[in-house]
């Protein structure tokens, strides 16, 4: 805004703030609450500043508290995460820019149904068709396997979505450039529409790590073999204990650790969306 | 270098839309040849067909004796060049210019010669590590010809490639198209709207209309004898003045005036009288038409006043001093009227006054 008003200035930033506090503070109660014991978590009213067992939750975590509640080691789960989550990210985007490639530079019989099939897909949530997809994978023999983790959500109507309208704001006489300049369909795809989309892969990449990361409800269904159990399932199961009292510190702990991929990704990434803000290429 | 022919050629899209009729034009090697219409007319659809952007519907394109029809755009030897230049954003201006060479695996000592060449020819050598993002639209519209200057193709195809620019750069990089087309001695194809660039680049001026050709002909041929009415009104600025008279004899009537034809009457009867502004002159005495002044458009170097006879309304093209008399009248060299039929808009010369009086009468009225 280029006029100067007070008020308007304090008032953008009060809501601001508010917002701020809004978004934050359940993740600060849950940094605060790892640093405690799960004495004072349970007995007293929830403390607002850290505490002194920060290094031992922590450790606790990495060593004896899976074992504990009956699951594997805090590594491998997050391994399994990490794997899942990354292939789940570059199968999306692998797929879905073909997909969109195809759909916008080709002309083929039934090419606007495909896309509306596509779209369609869009509108229902994964939960509606969550037990036809797990008769599918069931039927195939793929539970308990990474095919049967990974390939039931590597397809994604919301990416082929986004790069259609990308590749529909390229002008056309791009691709007729290069088309007299001797560059076949993929030629052109691989030298001039994927250095374009670079920062539209970037965003994706982080929307889509992050939907990978904490998956939970497929994961939970398609794995028994505990060697594939992922953060979130197991974050799950520490909360649902049989009988005693859940160790909110360790859970919380185990959160805030869980935090830490999706935000290296974002800052990671966001290099390349800055670099993409500036300069403009159009 | 190649010559182009075009026999019977045709488009017609999804829906039976039919965007070009039946366009023969034999293009001679190194000839600038200009495509020259109002939007709409299918210039820019003819130029495409040639490019092999558009699948061409009916009859045939030959280059350099070869038809092209089922040729990909790569291989027809030819470079585009387009309105919107169409560079790759992403690539510096060396490797814009390299793109096409390499997809055709030619050696790289011989992509940088061409380069450094075109480069130089063009001056944006000391650009060639800058994106095109970085560059003026004047600079951009030179790393284009440059990208199918170092293809050195038997035929350039040009769509309206100074559309985007400002006017003066406009008349600059005009020129400058023209000397390297000269240069280089290459077939050109040039599509605009813009009539006075058709005038100043061609070599021969095509002039269509609604997706058929009106007229071909050198610029002076067409500016001089145009073929119909809407040639005269599309080609020089001010537009030529139209107005419906009749042939008396050897007197032409317009509204309430009259003048001599000196015995240069094609036909007689009702006809559409062609007057450039600049062939009007102001008369003394009570020679001429009257003619009623309604406002004056200062040039500088010219004056246009605008003004009616009867209802008519007519543009004089007067020197920049000439002094505008209050009760005006003007005249015109009978040898400098154009006639056209009023049926159809064609021009009535000389050689066909006997077919043309026959069809004079009807008085079916022309836009």
């Amino acid at each position: 805004m280029v006029e100067n008003r007070p008020f308007l200035t304090f008032l953008t930033h009060a809501f601001l703030l508010c917002g701020f506090v809004v978004v934050a503070f359940p993740v600060y109660v849950a940094i605060i609450a790892s640093t405690h014991d799960a004495q004072t978590l349970m007995s007293t009213t929830m403390p607002l500043l850290p505490g002194s067992h920060f290094i031992e939750n922590y450790r606790t975590i990495f060593t004896s508290a899976s074992a504990a509640n009956g699951l594997p080691a805090y590594p491998l789960m997050a391994m399994n995460s990490m794997i899942m989550a990354i292939v789940i990210t570059i199968g999306k985007i692998v797929i879905s820019i073909l997909s969109a490639f195809a759909i916008v530079y080709f002309r083929f019989r039934f090419r606007q149904l495909a896309f509306w099939i596509i779209f369609i897909t869009l509108m229902l949530p994964v939960e509606v068709r969550i037990m036809p997809t797990y008769k599918i994978v069931a039927d195939l023999g793929m539970l308990n396997s990474w095919a049967g983790l990974i390939i039931p959500l590597v397809a994604s109507a919301t990416a082929t979505f986004l790069f259609r309208q990308f590749f529909m704001t390229v002008p056309e006489e791009m691709m007729e450039a290069a088309r007299v300049d001797g560059a076949g369909p993929m030629k052109f795809f691989k030298d001039i529409l994927l250095p374009l989309s670079r920062t539209n892969i970037a965003a994706l990449c982080v929307i889509l790590f992050i939907y990978g990361w904490v998956q939970y409800l497929w994961p939970m269904l398609v794995t028994t073999d505990p060697s594939y159990y992922t953060l979130m399932m197991g974050m799950k199961r520490m909360v649902a204990v049989q009988d005693g009292e859940v160790q909110w510190n360790l859970v919380m702990a185990a959160s805030v650790l869980a935090m830490l991929p999706p935000v290296a990704i974002v800052i990671f990434m966001q290099r390349l969306f800055i670099r993409g803000l500036t300069e403009t290429e159009k | 270098m190649a010559s182009i022919d075009i026999e019977s050629v045709g488009k017609v899209y999804t829906g039976n839309v039919r965007a070009v009729t039946d366009i023969n034009l034999a293009i001679k090697d190194g000839e600038f040849i200009v495509l020259v219409g109002p939007s709409g007319c299918g210039k820019s659809t003819l130029l495409r067909m040639l490019a092999g952007l558009e699948t061409i519907s009916e009859g045939a394109v030959k280059i350099g004796a070869r038809v092209v029809n089922q040729v990909e755009p790569a291989d027809r030897d030819i470079a585009m060049v387009f309105q919107n230049y169409a560079l790759y954003p992403h690539m510096t201006v060396r490797q814009n210019l390299e793109y096409g060479l390499k997809n055709r695996k030619t050696p790289k000592a011989e992509i940088d010669a061409r380069v450094a060449e075109a480069a130089r020819m063009l001056e944006i050598t000391q650009y060639l590590d800058r994106k095109p993002r970085a560059l003026s639209g004047g600079q951009r519209q030179r790393v284009a010809m440059g990208r199918a200057i170092v293809r050195k193709p038997s035929v350039f195809l040009f769509d309206e490639p100074l559309s985007n620019l400002d006017a003066k750069l406009r008349v600059s990089m005009r020129g400058e198209i023209k000397r390297l087309q000269r240069r280089l001695g290459t077939t050109s194809i040039y599509v605009t709207h813009d009539q006075l660039e058709a005038m100043t680049l061609a070599d021969r001026l095509v002039v269509l209309n609604g997706g058929k050709i009106e007229q071909v002909g050198s610029p002076l041929e067409v500016y001089h004898t145009p073929a119909s009415t809407f040639v005269a009104s599309f080609i020089g600025s001010p537009a030529m003045n139209l107005v419906k008279a009749e042939c008396q004899g050897d007197k032409l009537v317009i509204g309430p005036a009259m003048i001599s034809l000196n015995g240069y009457a094609p036909t007689s009867g009702a006809v559409t009288v062609g007057m450039r502004a600049e062939d009007l002159r102001v008369v003394t005495g009570d020679k001429g038409m009257p003619f009623a002044v309604e406002y004056v458009e200062e040039l500088g170097s010219q004056r246009l006043v605008h003004g009616v006879v009867g209802d008519q309304s007519l543009t004089i093209a007067l020197s920049g001093e000439t002094e505008i008399p209050a009760n005006m009248r003007i005249d015109i060299d009978p040898a400098k009227l154009h006639f056209f039929a009023q049926a159809d808009g064609k021009r009535i010369s000389a050689a066909d006054r006997s077919g043309a009086a026959a069809d004079a009468p009807s008085p079916a009225p022309v836009a």
